[in-house]
């Protein structure tokens, strides 16, 4: 049954390996999260996921699990005699806690009022605000009275919950795969961080001891230097116009915003494909242009150069001298396009239209093979693969 | 399992967090902590010695730290030096080794709390270099040639903040749990443990101005729990009445001592238009 699990979260692409499946059936083996639905939601989500961007799908995937599963869970459920449980809470609880239990009024008086409690709070848990268990409100451990964490009245505690934990999909905003927006833009941040920082930091000046041991009369003087930070620098060609803006605007951001961590942060506009022309402020792109030769001149080799743009064009765009929509183009985009490859080997391309519709486009597909496959769309996790892609060494 | 942890008086642990936390203990695997800046990681691990009467064996990690300092580290500058010197210490190798977080709490006889507090700070590799040690609970002295072998398997939590991704042959063997920012009723409990005697009235002003500040859009750093309880130490020490917090109130545009609360002042002047903008629109 478990197994289903483990095939479905790799299924949905959740990195599930076997060590975490096995950690999982450890646990479960130690009685950890093997009594009730939401604890064993919580900890098989603790044993097999390992980061919050894939808790919504794992929430997902849990819920047509359970879904499959929970007739049948009910069935088994509904087998233990009603007898059993109260002798088992019976015998878990103190001495003193049975007192108390008698003080209120006996067992009876407190399922009762225990059912009107799960009853009231069903209320208020159809509110839709409230994470399960968090108030110690919890339909398990009703009262505090179970310290070993007994469930009391099975059925009303199950029938408490209007909403389930993972149907609610509150970790939706950190998935990875969603498309660049404000509400992820923190975590893009982190991974052209990541791009920006590198290297380990004490060395040994190995001159600076020798010479000043030898200064120091032959008594060793050690001498250390921080290593020199990685110095990355980064030439961003963005596409403007028409359907880019709203991209542009957001990427354009999020590389600002990571300004501080490169050497050098240059932008540059293009429209739909590179050609002979490139220009800095795009109010004035006909007036104050670039020619992309002085580009490649200016720029040195070990610049990472990053492509922003959907690609999505006519194919004679890129393929035919003239074919560009504004102006006539002597070369081809092609040429141009393989004229910056060759100068700058680490170059990928960000494309915010959806990565299932590359292949089905001629442009895209064009410029996917011209790109040598570096082209990753424009999500968290895009920019973290282009990023590694960027690292790579040619 | 004799251990269990359940919160503690200073600290509101969630079902799913307590869970967590006991597993791992169960278990004796490593325990991933991540979550919003300020929502309690490092707190949690000083709760859990607390609550489980273990030391805590804490280490920081800085961008510049290695791995090996956790286990131990070989002095050989000071055995150069006393070297020249002529001392009689020099002759024993084992003067100059120096333990570690980590052999400290595996020399432990009883259960003990190792907290490696935001590890995404240290080198890529740092998380790689820890694989077998937290796996195995042991490791290899090579200048004495001695194995260190954990006497009791520690607890060993792990904080990250998400600044760079950890390898997953590291993940692999660690429990992962990320801590949720808190909902309002769980706020709520947070502050009253905190400040048992606030006023009820100033505590829900208080939560409503500081969730809805949450929500205001752009903010470059939202405030978090230990922010609103600053905020409230402070709104106590001065002795704000409740209503002064209201939205009512025409004389201040924005919430009282609010410098607790945003940490910035772009978010400042952010959060004082959009005040402003509403006020007019009202």
């Amino acid at each position: 049954m478990l197994i289903d699990l483990l095939y479905k979260l790799r299924r949905a692409q959740v990195p599930v390996s076997i060590t975490e499946y096995l950690a999982m059936l450890d646990g479960l083996g130690a009685g950890i999260g093997g009594y009730s639905v939401d604890d064993f939601y919580h900890f098989a989500r603790l044993s097999l996921v390992k980061d919050e961007r894939h808790y919504d799908r794992f929430d997902q995937v849990f819920a047509d699990y359970v879904n499959g599963i929970q007739s049948l869970f009910e069935d088994i459920i509904g087998e233990i005699p009603e007898e059993w449980l109260r002798a088992e809470a019976e015998r878990l609880f103190s001495e003193e806690e049975k007192a108390k239990i008698e003080a209120l009024g006996g067992w009876e008086e407190i399922m009762e009022t225990l059912q009107k409690r799960l009853e009231e709070q069903q209320k208020r848990h159809q509110g839709g605000n409230k994470w399960i268990g968090t108030g110690g409100t919890s339909p398990f451990g009703a009262y505090g009275f179970n310290p070993a964490g007994v469930r009391i009245g099975q059925k009303s505690g199950r029938q408490g919950r209007a909403v389930k934990v993972w149907d609610r999909r509150e970790y939706k905003n950190l998935d990875d795969q969603r498309e660049l927006g404000t509400r992820n833009f923190k975590m893009a941040l982190r991974k052209l961080r990541r791009f920006a920082r590198e290297g380990a930091q004490d060395q040994l000046d190995l001159d600076g001891t020798i010479n000043s041991t030898a200064k120091n009369a032959g008594l060793l003087d050690i001498k250390m230097v921080a290593e020199r930070r990685n110095a990355v620098k980064v030439l961003l060609l963005f596409d403007v116009g028409g359907s880019m803006d709203y991209h542009v605007q957001n990427s354009e951001a999020l590389f600002s915003a990571a300004r501080g961590e490169f050497k050098h942060l240059e932008y540059y506009y293009f429209h739909n494909f590179v050609y002979e022309k490139l220009w800095k402020d795009n109010r004035r792109r006909h007036d104050e242009t670039l020619s992309t030769i002085e580009f490649l001149r200016t720029y040195g080799p070990d610049y990472r150069v990053i492509f922003i743009g959907d690609a999505t064009m006519s194919p004679f765009e890129i393929t035919t001298a003239g074919g560009s929509v504004e102006h006539w183009n002597e070369e081809s985009g092609v040429a141009w396009i393989s004229r910056v490859l060759e100068k700058f080997p680490h170059a990928v391309w960000l494309n915010p239209e959806p990565q299932a519709y590359w292949q089905r486009v001629p442009s895209i597909k064009l410029t996917y093979q011209l790109m040598a496959e570096r082209m990753f769309p424009l999500t968290v996790e895009g920019i973290g693969n282009a990023i590694t892609a960027l690292q790579k060494k040619h | 399992m004799t251990q269990r942890f359940s919160g503690t008086q200073n600290y509101v642990a969630t079902e799913d967090l307590t869970l967590a936390v006991n597993a791992a203990l169960t278990l004796g695997r490593p325990l991933l902590i991540k979550g919003e800046p300020g929502t309690g990681k490092t707190q949690l691990a000083e709760e859990v010695a607390a609550s489980l009467g273990a030391p805590l064996h804490r280490w920081h990690v800085k961008s510049t730290t290695k791995a090996q300092q956790g286990l131990y580290e070989y002095d050989a500058v000071s055995r150069l030096r006393d070297s020249q010197l002529g001392e009689d210490r020099v002759q024993d190798i084992a003067n100059y080794i120096i333990k570690g977080t980590l052999w400290e709490a595996f020399d432990s006889e009883d259960l003990s709390v190792v907290l490696i507090d935001e590890i995404d700070k240290a080198d890529i590799e740092f998380p790689n270099d820890l694989l077998l040690e937290l796996d195995r609970m042991e490791f290899h002295v090579y200048e004495t040639r001695q194995t260190v072998v954990a006497r009791k398997r520690p607890l060993v939590i792990i904080t990250s903040n998400n600044e760079k991704e950890l390898p997953d042959a590291f993940l692999r063997r660690c429990f992962f749990h990320y801590i949720r920012f808190p909902d309002h009723e769980t706020m709520q409990k947070i502050v009253n443990v905190h400040y048992p005697d606030l006023k009820k009235s100033l505590l829900d002003s208080a939560l409503k101005v500081f969730f809805e500040m949450r929500e205001v859009p752009g903010l470059k750093k939202k405030p978090s729990t230990s922010e609103l309880l600053d905020w409230i130490k402070l709104l106590l020490a001065e002795d704000i009445p409740p209503e002064a917090l209201q939205a009512e109130d025409k004389n201040s545009l924005i919430p009282k001592l609010h410098g607790a609360l945003l940490k910035n002042e772009q978010d400042v002047h952010l959060f004082e238009r959009l005040v402003f903008l509403n006020r007019r629109n009202s």
